[in-house]
């Protein structure tokens, strides 16, 4: 399948400050694509290049076919978006909110079908002030989707919204997802990331770092994961003799394994053909926070 | 031309939800008329008297120029604030991601000040009609056409101080003093004869007074001078730099 956005080596300056150095990557129709980083790695700048918001000052990019330095116009009828920091005016209520964007670019479903889709009914009159923040960011999903985009820009979500807010919002971004739009989602939110994204790109520096699925990334960058279990049996030196294991270590009756690759599929089987079925077999398997914190975290 | 239409529609709808601005462009011309008219009454200067009001009685005198007034209270205290605020928030950066363009937020806030303005300048007119006995406009065709270019060139003004302000706190205090000089100094609070020379220097650069003459040309044919040229000069520039400066965030 062709991708259906490239970035090379994208490059931003404002002034003499670089905020995009070097990114590149492609997303692909269908994906749910993460753009991963902590704050001021140059997320933002990025996205906002791709939707013809800012003009790149170096590099190609191509987002459904357009160029968006010199057809931000026809680009932005066929995208959505849901911006970071933005906001509606306090006294605009839902439906007039939906009805104004559904008009601007005339070609989804009505907005009283999106209303009811994104599960606004009940806050129609609302006025977005009055709105919580778990609401405000559904109706800013309503928006970004009203024209029926093929591509869906969504620039940190969930930052400020509390833990069961942002469960819920984690359901309608699987939902855009879904209805058939490609995602592009910007977070620095690890658990969101891997929750949520087919492949993600890790931005450090205002340069791409890394890029894979969530498990492509775990397995690259934190390989080592550990299982551990509870046995009263002395002799564990075959374990030892495992490709996948590196170290054994003991406390008392609790052993600890720490390895590489199928560790826990090798380390059970070995067990059960020793004679050891231990009640309490667990493997903690190395998270993306930690491949998160191996890549960025080196030179801090 | 659609989306300007929706857009205005909104904004409309969004002003009249504000009280701040309601009461400044509708109630409180209203109000400092009545308090004006009430101390001056209506008699012109008798022969041998200090010359006030450029000759004519106090309510002939402020009714035309209240006209012009709503039309800067609308478009120097509201405007203003609500684009700087709007760019502020974010709002007018998520019109834009939505191809709102320029010319259509621009166009939405003249829309709303034309609207706005027509209903406080006829309120005015109902008011002093029942109250007041004045003399009527000479020209109702001149009176309707000041009054649009009032708008246009009170609007660009807006838009401008909008497009440089970087807060909506910022646009609010820098309009309410813009606002509050005018009142006082540009043809709208005490008799311009009774200004010492500084403030009608004060009073010469306000665009307010140049709106006044304009008005007052049209309804009692009274000598507007360069107060024409100047006004518009006024409006072109302000469009020029509002364009210049006008930023989506």
């Amino acid at each position: 399948m062709a991708p259906i956005v490239e970035v090379e080596h994208l490059a931003k300056s404002y002034g003499s400050f670089v905020a995009v150095e070097d990114v590149s990557f492609t997303v692909e129709e269908g994906e749910i694509f993460g753009i991963l980083g902590p704050n001021g790695a140059g997320k933002t700048t990025t996205v906002e290049c791709l939707q013809g918001l800012r003009r790149a000052d170096g590099g190609n990019v191509q987002v459904l076919g357009h160029d968006p330095r010199h057809e931000a116009s026809q680009l932005r009828r066929r995208i959505g978006s849901q911006l970071q920091e933005s906001a509606l005016p306090d006294r605009m209520k839902v439906w007039e909110a939906l009805e104004l964007f559904s008009s601007l670019i005339p070609q989804g479903p009505s907005w009283e079908t999106v209303l009811e889709q994104w599960g606004l009914s009940e806050k129609r009159d609302a006025k977005f002030g009055s709105l919580s923040g778990g609401q405000q960011q559904r109706l800013f999903i309503a928006l970004a989707v009203v024209n029926a985009p093929e591509l869906v820009f969504l620039d940190e979500m969930t930052t400020g919204l509390d833990p069961t807010s942002r469960r819920a919002t984690w359901g309608l971004i699987r939902q855009i997802r879904d209805n058939g739009s490609t995602v592009i989602l910007v977070t620095h939110f690890m658990d969101e990331a891997e929750a949520l994204c087919d492949r993600i790109a890790v931005v450090d520096d205002k340069r791409v770092v890394a890029l894979d699925t969530s498990e492509g990334l775990i397995q690259d960058y934190a390989g080592e994961s550990e299982v551990t279990f509870s046995t009263d049996c002395a002799d564990l030196s075959y374990l030892l003799r495992l490709d996948e294991v590196d170290r054994l270590e003991r406390q008392g009756r609790r052993v600890t394994v720490t390895g590489t690759g199928a560790l826990l599929a090798r380390v059970a089987a070995e067990l059960v053909g020793n004679g050891i079925v231990p009640p309490d077999l667990e493997v903690k398997r190395a998270s993306l926070e930690d491949v998160f914190l191996t890549i960025t975290g080196e030179e801090r | 031309m659609h989306t300007l239409v929706r857009l205005s529609w909104v904004e409309l709808k969004l002003f009249l939800r504000e009280p701040l601005t309601v009461m400044f462009s509708l109630a409180l011309p209203l109000i400092i008329l009545f308090v004006l008219g009430g101390v001056f009454g209506n008699e012109p200067s008798q022969p041998g008297e200090q010359l006030v009001y450029r000759g004519v009685g106090a309510i002939t005198y402020y009714v035309p120029a209240y006209l012009a007034l709503v039309v800067a209270s609308v478009c120097v205290i509201s405007i203003p604030t609500h684009l700087a605020g709007n760019r502020e928030r974010g709002v007018l950066k998520r019109f834009h991601a939505s191809s709102v363009t320029a010319a259509a937020v621009a166009g939405a806030e003249l829309t709303v000040a034309f609207v706005v303005s027509a209903i406080s300048g006829v309120l005015l007119l109902i008011a002093a009609q029942l109250a007041y006995d004045f003399e009527p406009a000479d020209s109702i065709p001149g009176v309707l056409g000041v009054f649009a270019l009032l708008v246009v060139g009170f609007a660009a003004f807006g838009i401008f101080l909008g497009a440089v302000l970087p807060t909506a706190r910022a646009a609010q205090a820098v309009g309410m003093l813009v606002w509050f000089v005018m009142l006082f100094l540009g043809g709208a609070g005490p008799p311009p004869e009774v200004l010492t020379d500084a403030m009608r220097t004060v009073s010469d650069f306000t665009p307010l007074w140049h709106a006044v003459r304009m008005m007052h040309d049209v309804w009692l044919g009274l000598d507007a001078g360069l107060a024409w040229v100047i006004f518009g000069g006024i409006a072109v520039v302000s469009a020029g730099l509002g364009l210049r400066f006008f930023r989506w965030e």
